[in-house]
């Protein structure tokens, strides 16, 4: 049995879990706990070790979806999460540009661990005032090579899109490298 | 007796304040890794201010200002070696060289210059003795407090702004492959253009700095512009690509095109294609 990992992170309250429930096949193995700090107080939970899916391809392989913490305090966790990971996402709160440097911070960080490729998901791109993703490249500065894909984490068919997106970067990689 | 303390307990916005408030006369030694520095006061105002005990004669620092050719300044150190400044300044200003007010600006620009470079220490030491007087000779200015602390914490703001946005003065700079405008439709001021004629992977911002003669804000304020402006992409440091166990170190430049050149995961392409057909399906 193989199993591969695609990391999911971002700023909190990015949407990360929902990202993940959206297309899990298993119920989240989510670690949240109800906020104690008011500063943070967006959403009642937060996720603080892991949300953990999965997506069964066959008998021999399975894909596991981590969920990365998005508290700052939590980010010793994120080293670890990324050790083997087949590539990673960047889940981005497009209607929260108070978050955009926070995101780019873990995007570096996430990318000294490991040189594995990456995308970036604007998520909520369904609320009146998302950024475009487009503008997230630039406040981001998301080099154009790096795919920037529009993202509604609530619905499937744009989570599988994202997903696809990244599976397709690591492809194109490959045929660059071959 | 003399105030001692931490600066990490009291810092230096405090500091002046209390300077300011109290009305204070004596001076203030500040020991950091930084460096150390010395800011005397007379009644609350700033008089004085010299880091790591040294600091610029008064003929170098009008010739900066350009109010001063270099071959005044020349002049100026082989008549008058070893004369204190004041007397240089009486000199220039009796000959009509220069007027009171121009030495006045350039001495509190120096001044302030040193002051606004502590306010971004937050470790180190703190001395007020109130019986030190700056150095006899010495130009000295009288500038009121509040105006420095407002500046001060302005700037600090803004360097811890500049800190963030680029935390890692060990990173290297290379031009950007696709900059949105060229370069020669772009104004650049000469500190810009001395920080442009560096870019190369194989040299760190330190060094750039270094090679300039920059102090850290200095460079990261021109970095950072340079970043905003599309004109620079960063080439993280060695240290900041975290490079995989057992790798052996490699060169600056090479190590640098590595850490931009994403690498495939270690799975079979067919695999990740069972990946691809398999979410198709979901």
């Amino acid at each position: 049995m193989q199993t591969l990992k695609i990391v999911v992170t971002g700023p909190f309250a990015s949407g990360k879990t929902t990202f993940i429930q959206s297309i899990s096949e298993i119920d989240v193995v989510a670690t949240e706990r109800r906020i104690s700090n008011e500063s943070e107080r967006i959403k009642n939970q937060t996720t603080v070790a892991m949300d953990f899916g999965r997506i069964t391809i066959d008998d021999e392989l399975i894909l596991y979806l981590f969920g990365t913490p998005g508290q700052r305090r939590f980010d010793f966790m994120w080293e670890i999460l990324s050790e083997g990971m087949l590539g990673f996402i960047v889940l981005v709160d497009s209607t929260r540009p108070e978050t955009f440097r926070e995101a780019r911070r873990i995007l570096e960080t996430f990318r000294s661990y490991s040189p594995v490729p990456y995308i970036v998901a604007a998520n909520k791109q369904d609320m009146p005032d998302a950024w475009p993703a487009e503008d997230l490249r630039i406040v981001l500065r998301v080099e154009d090579d790096i795919k920037v894909v529009p993202c509604i984490g609530t619905k499937r068919e744009s989570v599988k899109q994202v997903l696809l997106e990244l599976l397709y970067a690591i492809l194109e990689i490959m045929d660059r490298e071959a | 007796m003399a105030l001692k303390g931490n600066l990490q307990d009291f810092g230096i916005t405090q500091l002046l304040n209390l300077v300011n408030l109290a009305r204070k006369t004596g001076s203030l030694y500040l020991e950091s890794r930084q460096g150390k520095c010395m800011l005397s006061f007379r009644e609350g105002k700033l008089i004085y201010a010299s880091m790591d005990g040294e600091e610029e004669s008064l003929p170098v620092l009008l010739q900066k200002a350009g109010k001063l050719t270099p071959e005044q300044v020349r002049a100026i150190q082989q008549h008058m070696a070893g004369r204190p400044d004041r007397d240089i300044a009486i000199t220039l200003i009796n000959s009509g060289h220069l007027k009171p007010e121009d030495i006045v600006k350039v001495v509190n620009q120096q001044t302030l210059n040193t002051v606004y470079k502590v306010f971004s220490w937050n470790d180190g030491t703190f001395r007020f003795e109130p019986t030190d007087m700056p150095p006899q000779g010495k130009m000295t200015t009288s500038i009121a407090l509040e105006n420095v602390i407002m500046e001060g914490s302005r700037r600090l703001k803004e360097w811890e702004r500049l800190q963030d946005e680029l935390p890692d003065l060990d990173a290297s700079l290379k031009f950007a492959e696709r900059p949105t405008t060229p370069l020669r439709d772009i104004n650049l001021s000469p500190d810009e253009w001395r920080v442009i004629s560096f870019v190369n992977p194989r040299n760190t911002i330190r060094q750039i700095a270094q090679s300039n003669n920059m102090s850290e804000y200095q460079i990261r304020k021109i970095v950072y512009s340079l970043l905003q402006a599309g004109i620079v992409q960063l080439v993280p440091s060695q240290r900041q690509q975290a490079a995989p166990a057992g790798a052996a170190a490699q060169p600056a430049a090479a190590a640098g095109a590595q850490a931009v050149q994403m690498r495939s995961p270690a799975v079979k392409r067919n695999v990740v294609q069972k990946l691809i057909d398999r979410i198709r399906e979901l």
